[in-house]
Formats: structure tokens, sequence, C-alpha cells
């Protein structure tokens, strides 16, 4: 409970410090992308934690690590019901980075977002194990960010 | 009478033209004995076909996992000479190429020559593969005879006149095939590898390297990036006047695709980490070594 608690404090901080407080006169969904984005800055302020580590610029740390590894996995749990409405795209509002194919006939965004849910739960069962497990599921974890922002991200 | 002279001097030096045309524009194959006394290793093979980057291209498109060694094709590439659509070299012995020999595996990814003996474009790349060992290919040829049948016909290119006269494409490779490496002088052992794995198998230059009006790899400003072939967006530089990042955030990146910030490889790359993920670490460093040690062009 206090682990989401916290999660949702960063969440909002995220959003405070990066986005700006979104209202609903921005444009369309402007509160769902803000919020999409500010997670997404989350998990990179988890997987800078966890990199830092596996690159070896800093010594291995089994609680910073699992402490990074639970943070992932609460955020990838949030509910994403009330962030993905339909058509809520980057064509609807270019702040967003979201592609239509994303909500089209024969997505796969289903699978894209287990393969997420499933390279979190590895690297939550390795990252305070050992530097070796962590690397690898670092790997799985990347390997999954970039399978969904490679079929469904405007290209950077 | 003077003018009769010179019509015959004027058809002698066609003719002349023709025959040297005729020469340079040949198909170049490799010695039949370039395979003699090569004994493949199929594990090794694999880490070629990884290396090398296969799958990228010639997987169907969205491939994930077991379906990246379905080597079906059908990447189109489009070029201002044309479209490109990668082709089937699957072990089907019809549709793919398990009827070639390691010969002819030989001569397509080093002399840019099919088995029936025609130019292939060089949007396979063949001027970086040139530059392979003959038993890393040979290794290679008894992978790829593992990997499942595929009947998916290929797709013919999409090649206007006059690109589409495949013996043209003698001349270019008179002009452009160069197989000396780019990088020379006092280079460590990791160098050398990573000169390898960049300048052949990874053939990164191929798209880092921006290319001339003839479609070939300007070797002056190698790996200084540039537009992408459909003109819509850029290759980025990676030498070291762009690519600042450290050897550890490079390695990462080659690792699991994350940038420096924790965003992910995009576009074509992430195919690309997906097959640096899968060499060993010694060979992702060796590739960093490799662009660290590269002259930086602005």
């Amino acid at each position: 409970m206090l682990r989401h608690l916290t999660t949702a404090a960063a969440v909002t901080l995220a959003l405070a410090g990066g986005a700006g407080i979104a209202t609903a006169q921005d444009g369309p969904f402007e509160m769902q992308i803000a919020a999409r984005q500010g997670i997404m800055a989350y998990r990179a302020l988890q997987l800078g934690t966890l990199g830092a580590m596996a690159k070896g610029e800093v010594d291995y740390d089994a609680a910073a690590a699992q402490k990074a590894a639970d943070n992932l996995m609460a955020s990838v749990a949030l509910d994403g019901s009330m962030l993905w409405p339909q058509g809520s795209d980057n064509e609807a509002n270019p702040k967003s980075e979201a592609l239509p194919a994303i909500w089209a006939d024969g997505s796969d965004i289903g699978a894209k977002g287990k393969a997420m849910v499933d390279a979190a739960t590895a690297m939550q069962a390795a990252a305070g194990t050992g530097l070796d497990g962590l690397k690898t599921a670092m790997g799985e974890v990347g390997g999954a960010c970039g399978g969904c922002h490679k079929a469904f991200r405007v290209p950077q | 009478m003077r003018l009769a002279s010179v019509i015959k001097g004027g058809v002698a030096i066609a003719a002349l033209g023709v025959i040297v045309a005729w020469v340079v524009t040949r198909p170049d194959p490799l010695p039949d004995d370039a395979f003699a006394g090569l004994t493949p290793d199929v594990a090794h093979g694999e880490q070629v076909f990884w290396a090398a980057g296969c799958a990228s291209c010639h997987a169907a498109e969205n491939a994930e996992g077991e379906a990246k060694l379905v080597l079906s094709g059908g990447m189109a590439f489009a070029s201002p000479f044309g479209t490109f659509y990668a082709p089937n070299i699957s072990s089907d012995p019809d549709h793919g190429i398990g009827s070639w020999s390691m010969q002819d595996l030989g001569n397509a990814m080093m002399r840019g020559v099919s088995p029936s003996g025609q130019h292939l474009y060089p949007a396979f790349p063949y001027v970086s593969y040139a530059k392979a060992e003959t038993q890393d290919i040979a290794d290679l040829y008894a992978f790829l005879q593992t990997v499942p049948a595929d009947a998916t016909p290929s797709r013919p290119h999409d090649m206007p006149f006059p690109f589409n006269i495949r013996r043209a494409m003698g001349g270019w490779k008179f002009l452009f095939f160069d197989t000396d490496w780019v990088l020379t002088g006092d280079l460590t052992p990791e160098e050398t590898r990573g000169r390898y794995l960049v300048e052949a198998l990874g053939h990164c230059g191929e798209c880092h390297t921006p290319r001339n009006a003839l479609g070939a790899m300007d070797r002056t400003r190698w790996l200084a990036g540039g537009p992408t072939p459909d003109g819509k967006g850029k290759f980025p530089n990676i030498t070291p006047a762009a690519l600042d990042w450290s050897k550890a955030d490079i390695i990462e990146y080659l690792t699991s695709g994350f940038t420096p910030d924790y965003d992910s490889a995009g576009g074509h790359m992430a195919l690309v980490v997906q097959n640096t993920a899968k060499l060993p670490e010694t060979d992702r460093a060796a590739i960093v070594a490799y662009l660290k040690k590269v002259p930086p062009v602005e």
C-alpha cells in the first residue's frame, strides 16, 4: 500500500514538474496524454537507477535495485483503462506521440502490454538477486519498451 | 577520304568502348576454391547471422522471437532509384536459397553476384560483406540451412529504366566497390574486432555513411550520417564529433536499446539492437572501441 502511495505521489510530481498541470481546456485528451508521459518519465527514473548498475557506473546495491524494480512494476501495474481512451492519439493532439495504430483493428497492443508486464515481473524477481540477473532483465525490459515504441510511437 | 578515316576511327573507338564496357561490367565471381578446406561451424554461424543482421531485413516485418528465423523477405526499401524488396532467403529450395551452394552464398555476399551470374543491387550490403572472412560465410551457410523453409515468393524489385539493367551495376561496382578497410593504422585487437563487426558484418556504414548521387557510400564522411533514402528522415552521425555518449552508454544501448535518458531505440535501429543484444558482450565492447577510434566528422 505504501509503495502504491509512493508511486502515485511520484507520478503526480512528475506531472507537475515535467508537463505542468494539464487542464481539459488545452486540447483533446490533454490530461490523459500528460499522465501517460509522466508515467513514462517515472519509469525512466527507475530505469536510470537500474541502468547505472548495469553499466557499471555505480556499484551494485541489491536494496536500491529492488526498490527501483518494485517501482517499475508498480508503474506497469497501474490501471491503463483511463489513460488510453480510444482515439487519444497524435492526430487528435500533436502533444501525444501515440499512433492511431494502437486502436486499429488487428492491433497487438495487448500482447505488447503483456510483454512489458512480463519483463517488469522478471526484473522485479531478478534485480535484488545479483548484477548478472539485473543485466539480463534489463535487456528484456528494453526489448519490451522498444517493441511497443517501434510499432506504436511516432518515429523519432 | 578524310571523312572516311574519321568515321573509321570513330567506329574503332566506339567498338573499343563497347569491349571495355563489356569487360568492366562483367560479373566477377569468387575463385572456385574460395571455400576449399573450410569446415563450417553451425553454432558460430548463428553468431555471424546476428552480427550480420540478416533477420532485420529478411524476416517478415514485425516478426518477433522465433519468427525472426522465418526469412520470408518482403521488407520494402524506397530509394531514388526505385523500390527494393528483400527477397526470401529461407531454406525453401524453390522460393528461398535452400538450393544454393556455399559458393553461391559467397558470391552473393562477397561479390554481389547471383547464382545465375547476374549483378545484385547494392541495397543488399555486399560492399560491406565483401570484407568478411570466408570462414564466417561458411559458418553462416551452415546455419542458414537450419532455419525454417517458407514458400512465400520473393517480390520483384520495382526499378524504372535505366536502373533495371543489372549489367549496368558492373559499371557501378567498377567505380565504387571498394573493399579496403576505411579505418587503417595501428589498432588494438579489440579495435580490429570492432572494425570487422562495424565495417564488414554489421554493415553500419550502409545507413550511417552518407551516399553520393549514384548511391555509393562516401568513405570520406564515414559514419557521419545523412538523409534516409526516402528523404523523409536522417540517419544520425555516429562519429565522435556527434556521438558523445560514454562507452558504457553505447554498450547499454546495443544491449537493451536504452539511450542515456532511458528512452528506447526507434525505427530500424530497434531491429539492429535485437541483433547486437545477441552478441557476446566483448563484441559490443569492440564495436564501441571502434566507434571511439573513427575520425570525427562534423
